[in-house]
């Protein structure tokens, strides 16, 4: 069901208030793939996927989606293409999961076109694929952290989109619902070849789950590309200020990062540094 | 043996889809026709309420000379009381509660807090204050009043959003600075009745609480057409409301262009308020009190705007009924409904406080 | 903002010039022109023209006037302490209109007359509805928030003011007198009232700039104030105390008057910093100016009849909570 999408910026500038936060930042986003944007605290990570859908209107530059400028589509004609998971999306009190899901159909709806059958089928397909059909007549405040996690994707899988933007997904879960979530937007990726874009906190995540990672330092890219390129002890040197050692990963042969602090390094790693 | 069972697994889980896309029409059909139900008993209500109304009384007349009298018919005595006192009072007291209510649960829903009602944020006071101004201190009358009150309305709503707007409007803002302002043109509403030449309580409790004593047709029919003109145009924009319960980024993320619904909202819902006002004055707490209300008897899954609106209707006719007979003395209906906010209070608290729920 | 010693000492002059600067004003302006030759010949005890017998009359309001304006000041200071929000003024969270309901419903069903029966029954309405606004303002998430503290101060305000229309309806016999005193005002003053004034406002002065030492701790959160040594629960109970005293004995002589005890502590936090020993003190002292500034005016402007000093203060005091509403980043509200 997927047309692949370009999705990409040119010069792209962005600020609040007197301060500029993204300054002349080009880059892609390849179609198809699993894209995850790394960085440091207040690098511009957020603000980038804020612009990215249009949340953010940009300073300088411009998001272009297959060709078209992002800023001057119809909203909901964007939104049909594009869909974003915010940070802390916000449930109204007492909602049914069923009726959170039901709203991710709004951009295919007309003034007052009634609910059709493919409504019912697209809310259904993203209940199953997130595992939250049994919760479907629960209210979201009474959900576990995971569960609400889900819920929300599956609002975003409603709204059928071929590119899917995701700040944070992963924030105030614990391991296991952490890796339940990616290996969740990995399957939408792999099954319906939806494009992703999201911002990880979790360096060895992003590298585990990436198929394309974007380092970001200070509001510029500093590189982007299969993970095994770009996370290397250079990168986390200048993005995160942070001496590592990379090692591959047991597990799934992707780069893995371990920090070097001060104190609980062993004699030899610490002469090998010297 | 391993092929049958090839052959089955996909179209085993295709049924389970199939299954499912049933449930999901089940559950939202199911939710539809409760909705239509409550809907229906609110209208019906409604409906009663706006009888029992024209037919009692200090005299009681029966149901057939009020239907004459509404079909233009003359009949003695009920052609004066029904026909000029008690009918524009009701068709009123229906017009202004469907407004509150309807205006009250669309900046509730928008601002995402049950407390955030025009009346409370000062839009009301904007109206109300232009109209004691306009009535007691500029002796004007009639359309005058009402158009001086909506552009004052209007003015406010505006000056409110001017001043909370910094990078886009955060609604704890405009909340707060409606609160400064509706404190501010209290106190000169106040200080106009006060100065008024002969202090009529009656007049000065109309700006202060809202009341229906005295209402005529030229009151009446100017709430009516706005109310007319209005809802539907907020009908219209009820579906965006919706997505923005979701918070700004998801509704911007879901295709809905957020500021200008913002907008279009304030206006049309303002200018509810504001011919409301100018006809009953600022009836305390009924756009308080009918979305609440209409979210406790629907639940929170589709739009709360025609019921929120049927509520208020339904409480200002039981509210004027009551403040006019109930007691040995004539209570504004303003008062009544004043009165009853101070248990919702008690209750929100006892509610959240059993269910340990966010406010 | 820590200001040095010698900064608060020269605020301090400056404020007590203000003061005298604008009770002079007080009694030498007024609806009516009166010389200065008269000024002196009233201050001197003669009340033989009508001019002096104006003046006379404008001591009492003047003492008054000051009175009140520093149980008003001092009272929203020790409130934002308590509450540790920035938005806490007797106005803006219902308590003046608890007063008024309790001052209202002792007169028409108690028949309540005595002046004192007046200033005991307003702090007890005071001190019901400040619970009341606060158990309501800190339901949910997040606790007593400035924007639910607010919100539930306002509304229980409308539902306060319509059971008061309840009440006094029916009455006319004191609709009258109430309409007056709910506007709020010192015009009424006289040495008797303020006799009986007093000694709550002093007791409550007195256990109010008490309670300053322990509003520092409180200011760095209930945890670290405990963690310090604090009995929480106790300085929150005493200041709390102390204040109602002062809103309910204000709100019971001169009416309701709003936010005065919003402005002043913000002011005395730019002059004095945030040290609640010299902030107390100092919101004293300029809410009493602030009120007796707001009363000459009052009677200057719409001469010959005079506005209401709670009307003029709602009138400046808005626009400055409106200024705080926009300085504040908006997660703090």
């Amino acid at each position: 069901m997927t047309t692949s999408h370009s999705l990409s910026t040119e010069h792209l500038t962005l600020g609040y208030g007197d301060r500029v936060v993204v300054e002349s930042l080009d880059l892609a986003v390849p179609a198809g793939e699993i894209t995850v944007i790394v960085g440091a605290n207040a690098c511009g990570k957020s603000t980038l996927l804020r612009s990215l859908s249009r949340l953010l209107s940009p300073r300088g530059g411009r998001v272009v989606l297959d060709g078209r400028e992002v800023h001057r589509m119809p909203a909901k004609e964007l939104a049909r293409t594009l869909g974003l998971l915010p940070q802390s999306p916000i449930a109204p009190e007492g909602i049914t999961v069923l009726d959170l899901v039901g709203r991710g159909r709004h951009p295919h709806q007309g003034l007052f076109s009634r609910w059709r059958h493919e409504d019912d089928v697209a809310v259904a397909t993203a209940l199953e694929a997130t595992r939250t059909t049994e919760l479907a007549d629960r209210a979201v405040d009474e959900l576990s952290g995971g569960q609400r996690q889900r819920v929300w994707i599956a609002m975003a899988l409603a709204q059928q989109t071929d590119l899917l933007l995701l700040d944070e997904p992963t924030t105030f879960l614990d391991a296991s619902h952490q890796v339940e979530v990616l290996d969740l937007l990995t399957d939408l990726n792999r099954d319906r070849g939806t494009t992703i874009v999201m911002v990880l906190h979790d360096l060895n995540l992003a590298a585990r789950y990436a198929d394309h990672l974007i380092a970001l330092a200070d509001g510029r890219l500093h590189a982007a590309g299969p993970p095994a390129e770009v996370l290397t002890e250079d990168t986390v040197r200048t993005v995160f200020d942070l001496e590592s050692r990379i090692i591959e990963d047991p597990v799934s042969g992707r780069p893995l990062m371990l920090p070097i602090g001060r104190h609980h390094v062993r004699a030899r790693s610490a002469a090998a540094r010297d | 043996m391993s092929a049958p069972a090839a052959a089955r697994s996909p179209k085993a889980a295709v049924r389970d889809l199939d299954s499912v896309v049933r449930d999901v029409a089940r559950g939202r059909r199911r939710r539809a026709s409760r909705r239509l139900l409550v809907m229906l008993t609110l209208a019906v209500l409604v409906v009663a309420g706006f009888a029992v109304t024209l037919m009692f009384g200090q005299t009681f007349y029966p149901p057939r000379d009020v239907v004459n009298v509404i079909l233009g018919e003359q009949v003695p005595g009920a052609s004066f009381t029904v026909g000029r006192l008690r009918l524009p009072r009701a068709v009123l007291a229906v017009v202004a509660g469907f407004s509150f209510g309807l205006a009250g649960v669309t900046f509730q829903t928008m601002l995402r807090n049950p407390l955030a009602s025009p009346d409370i944020i000062g839009i009301s006071w904007g109206a109300s204050a232009a109209a004691a101004i306009a009535i007691v201190s500029l002796s004007l009358g009639g359309t005058q009043v009402s158009a001086l009150a909506i552009v004052s309305a209007l003015a406010v709503a505006l000056l409110i959003y001017v001043l909370a707007f910094r990078d886009g409007v955060a609604g704890t803002r405009l909340i707060l600075i409606g609160i400064g302002i509706s404190a501010m043109l209290e106190s000169v509403t106040s200080y106009v009745l006060s100065r008024a030449a002969e202090w009529d309580l009656q007049e000065a409790t109309r700006w202060l609480t809202g009341s229906l004593n005295g209402v005529t047709w030229e009151q009446t029919l100017p709430a009516l057409a706005a109310m007319a003109v209005l809802t539907p145009a907020l009908l219209a924009l009820s579906r965006d409301l919706s997505m923005m319960q979701l918070g700004e980024d998801t509704a911007s993320a879901l295709g809905v262009r957020v500021e200008r619904t913002r907008v279009l909202v304030i206006v049309a819902a303002v200018c509810l308020i504001a011919f409301a006002t100018a006809a009953a004055g600022p009836i305390a707490f009924v756009a308080f009190l009918s979305g609440p209300i209409a979210a406790r008897l629907l639940g929170t899954g589709g739009s709360l705007l025609v019921p929120a609106g049927l509520v208020g209707a339904l409480l200002v006719l039981v509210a004027d009924f009551v403040g006019q007979f109930a007691f040995d003395v004539r209570y504004p209906v303003g008062v009544i409904t004043g009165v009853l906010g101070a248990p919702y209070l008690v209750y929100l608290i006892v509610r959240t406080h059993r269910a340990g729920g966010a406010l | 903002m820590r200001r040095p010693a010698r900064v608060r000492v020269l605020w301090l002059l400056v404020s007590v010039l203000v003061l005298a600067v604008l009770m002079v004003a007080s009694v030498a302006l007024g609806s009516r022109d009166v010389a200065w030759s008269d000024v002196w010949a009233a201050l001197g005890g003669s009340d033989g023209t009508l001019e002096q017998a104006a003046v006379t009359k404008r001591i009492p309001r003047t003492l008054l006037a000051v009175l009140i304006g520093a149980a008003l000041g001092l009272s929203g200071a020790v409130m934002q302490g308590v509450t540790r929000n920035p938005l806490a003024d007797p106005g803006i969270l219902g308590v003046n209109m608890g007063a008024s309901l309790a001052i209202v419903s002792a007169v028409a069903f108690f028949g309540l007359a005595s002046p004192t029966g007046y200033i005991w029954v307003a702090m007890a309405g005071a001190a019901v509805s400040a619970v009341f606004v606060y158990t309501i303002g800190s339901l949910g998430r997040g606790g007593a928030t400035p924007l639910k503290l607010a919100l539930a101060g306002t509304a229980t305000s409308v539902a306060f003011a319509s059971l008061v229309s309840a009440v006094v309806l029916p009455r006319n016999d004191i609709a009258g007198s109430f309409k007056l005193w709910q506007i709020g005002g010192v015009g009424g003053a006289s040495y008797e009232r303020i006799g009986q004034v007093l000694p709550f406002l002093a007791a409550g002065i007195v256990v109010s700039l008490l309670s300053a030492r322990g509003l520092n701790s409180l200011a760095l959160g209930d945890e670290l104030a405990a963690g310090l040594g604090e009995r929480v629960a106790v300085i929150r109970a005493v200041a709390a105390l102390g204040a109602v005293v002062l809103c309910g004995a204000a709100t019971a002589v001169a009416g309701p008057i709003a936010f005065v005890g919003l402005v002043v502590p913000h002011a005395c936090r730019l002059l004095v910093g945030i040290d609640h020993r010299w902030m107390l003190p100092f919101s004293a002292l300029v809410g009493a100016a602030l009120l007796t500034a707001a009363d000459v005016v009052g009677r200057v402007v719409a001469r010959p009849s005079d506005i209401e000093v709670g009307i003029v203060t709602a009138l400046i005091g808005a626009p400055f909570f409106i200024h705080i509403v926009r300085r504040q980043k908006v997660r703090e509200l």
